[in-house]
């Protein structure tokens, strides 16, 4: 984990660093001089050789820095923690929503495999996994906010606006972002249920004249219960890299929307550390999940 | 003679959804090619006395904002959005299968290749592939490159995963034993046997591909706004869905059509070359 997330370091500096864009031209404006331009340079370290660089780079990383954002004029850490909040939400409701679909779903499928609800629900997942969420999001915004009024058409309340408030601004993107991530968790559930259905204390339980969904929900489940944890593990980080996409639609002021705006001002620190912490937490939970396995499942640890 | 179908076509347009799969796709791309004869409008020919006006006879799916057939600008729009996502799973598929096949086969390379592709899955595709056309600049070629970056650890881990089960059969030892060298081996005898993987990874890559290049160019760091393809027609009509909302649907539905119905004709031919999987799914 350790080495994956070290060259991970090392990919999104050469990333970074590799750029033909030119902050301190977008800084400085077209009449700097060159004096000017030295000064900055020596301000932010880039007259130093690249090794050097990245050096004091790893030096401020291994201490939480992440640097300065060019643009903002303050701490990367500082402005991707501004924007956490409404990410972290927007995620959290839309795993709640992609799971409250993909399992129930899933669990249908494999009980009633090859026949219609099956074929539905694996269409439908495939569909879901066609649609553009941008699209999406712009129909739902069109339908629900701008003709029906239900929900604000863009924005997350106003600073301080109570938690409902906030709850309700993010329902529409959080169904974009929860309904086409659905697809990965409902697949999942289906096929770990139907290996798990094939199982000899399956085949007991129905024997002793148990009441199917009993069989089906106590023992069977139960027991498929752990790769469907993983998908749902690893459906949280895909959400952060779809949240992307979907803040710029409903103009949330999330990390997404951040990262976006640095793409367009070439505000290499928010980027570099943007995709630092994001790489971080998928490696992270990939981390937890594969502990998870062993603790659940004894038989792994062999 | 008379013509005969092969019977992997046969089979594999069996399942009637994949035959319809192929056929949109096949309308898609006809239309694409053809995309002049379509509609006698030019894609970039404005007309602002007809601007916004709805779906009808002369305009079969109305016009935009600046008054241009929306028709003409998805058929034109496909040649770039098709060619996109068709380069980049070419180049995606070409740079997998051989990273695949190396870390597969030697065991040398193995542990090096792996850890880099799990590195870079570390990233959330649109994310990476945000990051790495703002490094080269938004361009259409650029997109391409950045997106083959993006997808191919993807198809190098299923490559990989096939070599290592190729690798152990019998007549790969047989190959081996009568002095074909590795090189040799890894062309002849382990690259055809992975065909089936290949095949359903560049589907499904395509797949992606258009969606993602549709993502990059909405939020306005993909293609350039003024080559019309099918994100860059949603990202710039968006603030006038509200008065015509066919102008950000039907380039929207042009996408879900394609990328539909190449992920079903990935499944088919997934379904088709390991019947093992049809029956354990």
């Amino acid at each position: 984990m350790l080495l994956v997330m070290a060259l991970v370091a090392v990919m999104v500096f050469v990333l970074t660093r590799a750029a033909s864009g030119d902050p301190i031209g977008v800084l400085l404006g077209d009449q700097a001089t060159e004096q000017d331009i030295a000064r900055i340079k020596i301000v932010y370290g880039l007259d130093k050789p690249l090794l050097v660089q990245f050096g004091y780079w790893c030096k401020e990383l291994l201490q939480g820095n992440l640097g300065d954002s060019i643009f903002l004029q303050r701490p990367v850490t500082q402005a991707l923690w501004e924007r956490a909040e409404p990410t972290t939400l927007l995620a959290l409701m839309a795993v709640f929503i992609a799971t409250a679909i993909g399992v129930p779903f899933g669990i249908l499928s494999a009980v009633f495999r090859g026949k219609l609800v099956d074929q539905v629900c694996s269409g439908l997942a495939m569909l879901g996994a066609s649609i553009p969420s941008f699209w999406f999001g712009l129909i739902l915004m069109q339908i629900f906010a701008v003709s029906l009024g239900w929900f604000p058409v863009s924005g997350y309340g106003e600073p301080g606006a109570s938690i409902w408030v906030r709850i309700h601004a993010l329902m529409l993107p959080s169904v974009v972002l929860g309904v086409l991530n659905s697809a990965l968790i409902l697949r999942f559930t289906r096929s770990s249920m139907l290996d798990v259905l094939g199982e000899d204390y399956v085949r007991t339980a129905r024997a002793k004249g148990l009441d199917e969904s009993v069989v089906v929900l106590k023992h069977a489940l139960r027991n498929a219960l752990v790769p469907i944890v993983t998908v749902i593990g690893l459906t949280v980080a895909l959400m952060i890299g779809g949240a992307v996409v979907t803040e710029t639609v409903f103009g949330l002021p999330g990390v997404g929307n951040l990262v976006v705006s640095a793409v367009l001002r070439r505000d290499y620190p928010v980027i570099q550390g943007a995709l630092l912490v994001v790489a971080g937490i998928y490696v992270l939970i990939n981390f937890f999940v594969d502990l998870l396995y062993t603790v659940v499942d004894p038989r792994v640890r062999g | 003679m008379a013509w005969q179908i092969p019977l992997v076509v046969r089979k594999l347009f069996r399942r009637r959804i994949v035959l319809v799969a192929a056929v949109c796709l096949g309308l898609v791309v006809l239309m694409s090619l053809f995309a002049d004869w379509v509609t006698a409008f030019d894609p970039n020919d404005t007309a602002v006395a007809q601007r916004l006006a709805r779906p009808s006879g002369e305009h079969h799916l109305g016009t935009d904002e600046l008054g241009r057939d929306l028709l003409a600008r998805i058929a034109h729009g496909g040649r770039y959005s098709l060619s996109i996502a068709a380069m980049t799973a070419i180049g995606a598929v070409a740079m997998g299968t051989l990273l695949g096949l190396l870390s597969g086969f030697f065991r040398r390379l193995d542990a090096p290749i792996s850890r880099v592709v799990d590195a870079m899955m570390s990233f959330p595709d649109i994310l990476l592939a945000i990051a790495l056309v703002a490094i080269l600049r938004p361009s259409m070629l650029n997109v391409v490159y950045a997106l083959v970056l993006v997808y191919t650890p993807r198809v190098a881990r299923v490559v990989r995963a096939s070599t290592l089960v190729v690798r152990e059969l019998l007549y790969v030892e047989a190959a081996r034993a009568v002095g074909v060298s590795s090189v040799g081996i890894l062309l002849r005898h382990i690259l055809p046997n992975l065909m089936s993987p290949i095949l359903v990874q560049s589907s499904f890559i395509f797949a992606y591909a258009i969606l993602a290049e549709a993502a990059l160019s909405f939020l306005g760091v993909g293609v350039p706004p003024e080559i019309p393809t099918w994100g860059t027609m949603v990202a710039g009509s968006q603030q006038y869905a509200h008065q015509a909302l066919w102008i950000v649907l039907f380039p929207g539905l042009a996408i879900v059509i394609t990328a539909l119905s190449l992920q079903l004709l990935g499944d088919g031919i997934r379904d088709l070359l390991d019947p093992r999987l049809k029956k354990s799914m």
